[in-house]
């Protein structure tokens, strides 16, 4: 027997301005806030990646906007380092889980809230803190650190000696970082307890929708990785301000100068440590995407998702084996070849639950009744993207191959496809599917399939070239290699790449335009239930109160996906209808419909 | 029929239900239909074993790294244990002591012996902080600082840490102790429970750092 505490857990609804969109402790607004705090790091965190691409593809051509005219090779790691953290935490990390799962969990497994609302605010406004720190960065005295996203030391726990940036921004950075680190933690908390203790009746966990599912293993990834951050970045720290010696090993020359006050330190061990945190991060960026996946593409075929078990399975076996995998990035640090092997097979084995995954989102689409809206677009855009950069991963997770691969443009192509590219197409196919019931309203579907046509080829053209960059032996890193003879033939192929960035960054200007003008003029919804879905949400009011569903507790008699179910008239049976109330078509029985 | 289902559709094997009542989802007692029932005791429960699952793979990875780190570089030097950590275990085991009984008299109703032993566990506590700095100032002493070895660094590191999630679980005592528990959706008891189980694990932690900075020298 459940034992409950007294007092409900209902909060009245904030009436001031600052209560009510600013320290909210509403989940709804929290979500929107993370929402907007990642739309405007991808903004930023293009406009770098925009610059990058000006000067790889006319290295030599001269700009007002650069010191001197011409960006300098300290100026474009900064750039790199920046767009790979901003993307990475702000963004990828952020709008999936946090923004979409903070609005619609709750909702979908029938709460009123987050388990703890305050501790969800907290988490928001320590995330906030994190980018603005991470932001002065670009402000403070040799600018933002050019040790790249994944801050290798020893040059990232030098200091200034080995470069602009290395000082003040560097510190910057791993100060940001552990902020954020703290601030996931707060959320992995919320989410994971929320989804166990708050469940509504007959939300079990074989009813969940599968977005729920991988907003769930996100969280546990998130709570068992991030601490490990953590202490990484402690420990970093206190090699560039106290003196210690824990990554920077001893008799090292920068610069003509012998760094004696050092001794002894690995750094493979931060290597360790950060790809311990950092491949599960992979999945943290890209499960979300196919929990939305599975859930359009089974709302817009008209069909239950093919192999529902095997979806949960799979999610939780990409979720483990992401635990287990670090090692492939590290194998040209020198690791023994038998950990290598082991690696090598450990990630292959990845494989397995990703194909799982992908025949059965054939398998829900095959034979369905398909709508090719913009929601349903991009989430068939995901399935492709995760296809393509999930191949080349195959490539890379052999050791032999990967010394060759590792350090060139074949993995920048690889990992902007699949963590990348991949989870900001389920981003938009959340945001085109859940619009109307977030904001009242229809995002333009002809505006919409515009931004998805050219977004989806432009992205293409965008990696697909790299990958031959990569084959070709072009390192990734450089800001030029135009001097090297047979790197200056593939310069016409970094043109190229250049202006098709610059076209896909310019289309989402498009989707800026349809997001506000939807938002403010788009056709407003007549029903609470448009795209006639199965899941909670849409059992509701358009927008949602602030405590979902007015005080009463939904019962769930269904599974999240029963579409086309035998005997019913309707082509979608809702998670909490009663089953007295479905609607039959004619000559079927009641025992039909129980089949 | 609208649409078309695939033969093996999971309809009834996942849960799916047609005419059948739902079993309990989050939680099991049932409150009757359409109103919400109360936030559920255990989700606190939840929450905090999470937390410690994430202080767990914090002081994992330090752990390793001390191994690693102790394993890999030549500089290595043995710290010399100051003794005033024998005391600070002890204050801390017997505050792990004091707390099982103060919650204790707090199940059987004797507030005042409650407010007391609360305050006794509290004091030690903060008993425990003060002799850790004194333990680093003895260490200081002997020339021992953060950067003079790895293994001195690690120790500072992994006392500071420990000492930092013991000074939350301090916060914690006071919060017990001082909020009013009349309008909270959580009962004093249950907190008192939360907290102990805190310090407990706290307690534990201790045992374990400790053994790694005396054995694993």
């Amino acid at each position: 027997m459940v034992t409950h505490e007294n007092g409900g857990h209902a909060h009245h609804a904030p009436t001031g301005f600052i209560q009510k969109y600013v320290f909210s402790i509403d989940h709804k607004v929290i979500g929107i806030q993370y929402l907007c705090l990642a739309l405007f790091s991808a903004f930023v965190g293009m406009s770098l990646s925009l610059l990058m691409r000006l000067h790889l593809g006319w290295p030599a051509a001269k700009f007002a906007f650069f010191k001197g005219g011409q960006m300098t090779p300290e100026q474009y790691l900064a750039l790199m380092t920046m767009h790979g953290t901003i993307m990475v935490f702000m963004v990828l990390t952020t709008a999936p889980q946090s923004g979409y799962g903070n609005y619609f969990l709750p909702i979908q497994i029938g709460a009123a809230d987050m388990a703890f609302p305050v501790l969800n605010m907290l988490s928001f406004w320590t995330t906030f803190v994190s980018l603005i720190v991470m932001l002065c960065a670009f402000v403070v005295s040799g600018g933002a650190p050019i040790g790249g996203w994944t801050s290798y030391p020893p040059l990232s726990a030098l200091g200034e000696m080995v470069g602009p940036g290395q000082g003040a921004g560097e510190t910057l950075w791993i100060v940001g970082l552990a902020i954020f680190c703290g601030a996931s933690l707060m959320g992995a908390l919320n989410f994971i307890t929320t989804l166990i203790d708050l469940r509504a009746k007959g939300m079990t966990l074989g009813r969940m929708p599968l977005t729920c599912w991988t907003w769930f293993v996100t969280a546990i990834l998130g709570l068992l990785a991030f601490g490990v951050l953590l202490a990484a970045c402690i420990l970093l720290l206190l090699d560039r301000v106290a003196g210690t010696s824990f990554f920077i090993p001893g008799g090292l020359v920068v610069t003509d100068q012998v760094v004696t006050w050092h001794k002894g330190g690995s750094p493979l061990l931060w290597q360790h440590l950060f790809w311990f945190f950092g491949h599960p991060e992979v999945y943290i960026a890209i499960l979300p995407g196919m929990g939305v996946a599975s859930h359009l593409l089974s709302t817009f075929s008209r069909k239950p998702v093919f192999g529902y078990r095997a979806m949960v399975g799979a999610v939780c076996g990409i979720g483990f084996l992401g635990f287990c995998v670090w090692g492939h990035h590290m194998f040209i640090s020198g690791m023994s070849p038998y950990s290598a092997f082991a690696f090598s097979i450990l990630t292959m084995t990845i494989g397995v639950p990703s194909a799982i995954k992908t025949f059965n989102w054939l398998g829900t689409l095959w034979g369905g009744k398909i709508t090719f809206n913009c929601a349903m677009l991009f989430a068939l855009g995901f399935v492709s993207l995760f296809v393509t950069g999930g191949l080349s991963g195959l490539f890379l997770a052999q050791p032999a191959l990967d010394l060759y691969l590792h350090d060139g443009y074949f993995v920048v192509a690889h990992f902007h496809l699949i963590m990348g590219v991949a989870a900001i197409f389920g981003m938009f196919a959340g945001l085109y599917f859940w619009f109307p019931k977030m904001f009242g309203r229809f995002m333009n579907e002809g505006i919409g399939k515009v931004h998805f046509w050219l977004t989806f080829i432009g992205v293409y053209a965008v990696f697909m070239p790299m990958h031959f960059l990569g084959l070709a032996g072009n390192p990734r890193r450089y800001s030029e290699m135009t001097a090297g003879p047979f790197l200056q033939k593939l310069q016409p192929l970094h043109q190229f790449i250049s202006v098709a960035a610059f076209i896909t960054i310019g289309v989402q200007l498009i989707f800026l335009f349809n997001f506000f003008w939807s938002l403010l003029a788009g056709e407003k919804t007549t029903e609470e239930n448009p795209w006639h879905a199965t899941t909670l949400e849409w059992s509701i009011p358009t927008p949602p109160p602030f405590d979902n569903f007015g005080g009463v507790e939904p019962i769930v008699y269904h599974g999240a996906y029963e579409f086309s179910v035998p005997g019913a008239a309707d082509d979608y049976i809702p998670q909490h209808l009663a089953p007295e109330l479905i609607r039959k078509s004619e000559g079927s029985t009641e025992s039909a419909l129980q089949d | 029929m609208p649409g078309t289902v695939v033969d093996d559709v999971e309809l009834i094997d996942a849960g799916h239900g047609g005419g059948t009542p739902p079993p309990d989802g989050g939680d099991g007692d049932g409150d009757s239909h359409g109103s919400r029932r109360p936030f559920p005791r255990r989700a606190y429960f939840t929450a905090l074993q999470l937390g410690l699952a994430a202080i767990v793979m914090f002081f994992m990875a330090m752990a390793s790294s001390y191994i690693v780190r102790r394993g890999l570089g030549t500089d290595w030097q043995r710290t010399p244990i100051p003794p005033v950590l024998w005391f600070n275990t002890a204050v801390l085991l017997i505050s792990s002591v004091t707390i099982i009984v103060a919650r204790k008299k707090l199940a059987s109703g004797e507030r005042e012996a409650f407010q007391s032993l609360w305050w006794v566990t509290t004091g030690l506590g903060m008993l425990f902080l003060a002799g850790q700095i004194v333990a680093w100032r003895q260490l200081a002493a002997a020339g021992m600082l953060l950067a003079t070895n790895p293994s001195s660094s690690f120790f500072y590191v992994l006392t500071a840490a420990h000492g930092a999630h013991l000074a939350g679980g301090i916060f914690f005592l006071f919060y017990v102790a001082f909020r009013p528990w009349r309008k909270s959706r959580i009962s004093q008891e249950t907190a008192a429970e939360l907290a102990s189980i805190y310090w407990h694990f706290m307690d534990g932690l201790w045992i374990f750092l400790l053994a790694l900075l005396t054995l694993g020298r």
